[in-house]
């Protein structure tokens, strides 16, 4: 069963003002469980409108959001079930720091599902070490801590609540290479522990490849492809239409099979680049 | 939504009393509430409501925005005139224990009330016709012989400046604020006083964080612009008197006196029946 369903969804903000906006209109989509997606698309493509349904923050003009087989909008009293279930990190997520020490604001989340002491205090300790902080950071004001380390306090916040759905709104931006790199990969290992669902929202198509297995594609408020990462970045042509990029090295492969270069399609990591030039060459070498 | 309350209630166009120097708008603006608290009759008094009302066409603001600048005060307008109505004294008309209603009581309450709407609605209008930062320039130069006696006039209006320029951004940040709060099922609809105070708690302590940061960032970026204060500076935009502030000025004048006139010489109608 899918994990994530919508029906015919479609926001409008402010309507029936002069400033009336369609973010969403008649978008369908199901997502698998234990799915690992990136979502690409434009500024202001409906991405973050998109992904502000999923737990219920925006509630829809039209149409239906199902989590697990469940309507999210069935009983208004019923929502802060789903916010459990979907967590969602939003860009910059450090900016919501309150708490006045590390695991205080990550216990904020376990506290409000109302989990005993005791459970909370664990899964504090779990997240925290899922992010790479060592129990010593936990005493600390979160405002004394660098801006990558506040980062990760922020996404161990959510990771707390042990979301069957983990959404991440590009959180990775304004952070170093190696930062990046670390953040990532936490998440990919979190998602191969836990089996999760995580839908990454992210400008960056090389961690887009690196990382996900499917791709969603966001353009004027509707679902434009989803597939897999190969098949997505397989359509150069399609892609650079929507004004959106491929990964820099599917970019030179195809430019690569253009000159006539015996290169397979489906290269968008510079790992996989590596092994099929060896082969290329080794091929011409034999031949 | 949060973001729905409209502050800083600037409408764009085109019309006379826009293109106004806000210095003048000022200046008859507080001429208006003067007027209206001048006017002791109802014949005054008419005619600084159609005084107000005329000024409303010629700027081409929708009348309904009358009333939507008049409706946060109707409260205080209610309580002021109940007040009146009861505690006055002069010629009862009826009478209950203690309470009682006279004719100078229906009179003054009649009166508050007429005045205060109008208050709001003129000084509103200055407000719709006049952007933000054109008005806090006027006061600047209007308060600028306050800078004799050492007052710094420029500072204060560079802070109502930048206040008005950040209201947005903090409403959005807010928004944002609550957004990632109640994504982590922070609770703030529900519970008593105490309980939804502290809710607020993890929205206000980021909210604060933030603008101290911002604060610094900009006062940053202004040093690195070589800011020094209002020594010595100039203006991009510079302020005329033209014909239409002088028109503007000897309508309002004229007006002014003409209440002064019916204060003194249409007495025999001294009440409103």
């Amino acid at each position: 069963m899918s994990i994530i369903k919508t029906e015919h969804l479609t926001h409008i903000y402010s309507q029936g003002t002069p400033y009336e906006r369609a973010a969403l209109r008649d978008f369908n989509i199901e997502i698998e469980e234990g799915e690992f997606a990136g979502i690409i698309g434009h500024t202001g493509s409906g991405k973050s409108t998109f992904i502000q349904h999923l737990n219920g923050l925006l509630p829809p003009t039209e149409g239906k959001v199902y989590i697990d087989g469940e309507d999210l909008w069935a009983d208004k009293k019923d929502l802060r079930r789903f916010r459990f279930k979907v967590g969602l990190v939003f860009q910059y997520p450090e900016y919501q720091l309150f708490g006045e020490t590390v695991a205080a604001d990550v216990a904020f989340g376990p506290t409000n599902m109302g989990l005993p002491p005791e459970e909370v205090e664990k899964r504090v300790r779990e997240s925290l070490r899922f992010v790479g902080l060592s129990e010593d950071m936990m005493e600390k004001s979160p405002f004394e801590l660098s801006g990558g380390q506040k980062r990760r306090v922020a996404i161990a916040g959510v990771l707390a609540m042990d979301p069957k759905v983990l959404i991440l709104d590009e959180p990775t931006a304004g952070l170093d290479p190696r930062g990046r790199d670390t953040i990532l990969g936490e998440i990919r290992e979190y998602h191969e522990e836990r089996k999760n669902t995580v839908l990454l929202v992210s400008h960056s198509m090389e961690d887009i490849a690196q990382y996900a297995k499917k791709v969603l594609v966001i353009a004027e408020g509707r679902p434009a492809m989803y597939d897999t990462v190969e098949s997505i970045f397989g359509r150069v042509e399609e892609l650079t239409a929507m004004g959106l990029a491929v990964p820099q090295i599917s970019r030179v492969f195809a430019g690569l099979r253009a000159a006539g270069c015996p290169v397979p399609e489906n290269i968008y990591t510079v790992e996989g680049a590596a092994a099929a030039i060896l082969t290329a060459v080794k091929g011409g070498a034999a031949r | 939504m949060i973001r729905d309350i409209t502050i800083g209630q600037y409408f764009p166009g085109q019309s006379a009393i826009h293109r106004m120097d806000p210095r003048t708008k000022i200046i008859l603006s507080i001429l208006y509430i003067v007027m209206l608290f001048v006017a002791d009759n109802m014949w005054g008094l008419l005619l600084g409501v159609l005084f107000g009302f005329a000024a409303y066409l010629i700027s081409r603001i929708p009348v309904s925005m009358i009333w939507k600048s008049m409706r946060p005060v109707v409260p205080i307008v209610i309580f002021t005139a109940v007040l009146n109505l009861f505690l006055s004294t002069g010629d009862p008309l009826w009478q209950w224990k203690f309470l009682k209603i006279t004719k100078e009581g229906i009179e003054t309450a009649v009166f508050m009330s007429v005045r205060i709407l109008c208050l709001i609605a003129g000084t509103s209008l200055l407000t719709y016709t006049t952007s933000p930062i054109a008005l806090t320039d006027g006061i600047e130069r209007l308060l600028s012989p306050l800078k004799k006696i050492k007052l710094p006039v420029h500072e204060l209006a560079m802070m109502m400046t930048i206040a008005l320029r950040f209201i947005p951004t903090l409403i959005e940040e807010t928004d944002k604020i609550m957004s990632a709060q109640k994504a982590r099922g922070a609770d703030l609809e529900s519970g008593g006083v105490m309980q939804r105070a502290k809710a607020l708690l993890p929205i206000l302590i980021p909210l604060f964080v933030s603008a101290f940061r911002r604060a610094d960032e900009l006062a940053l970026a202004m040093e690195c612009r070589c800011y020094h204060g209002g020594e010595g500076r100039t203006r991009m935009k510079q302020m005329h008197l033209s014909g239409r502030d002088v028109v503007s000025g000897v309508i309002t004048a004229a007006v002014f006196a003409g209440v002064i006139l019916l204060n003194k010489y249409v007495n025999f109608l001294p009440t409103i029946w």
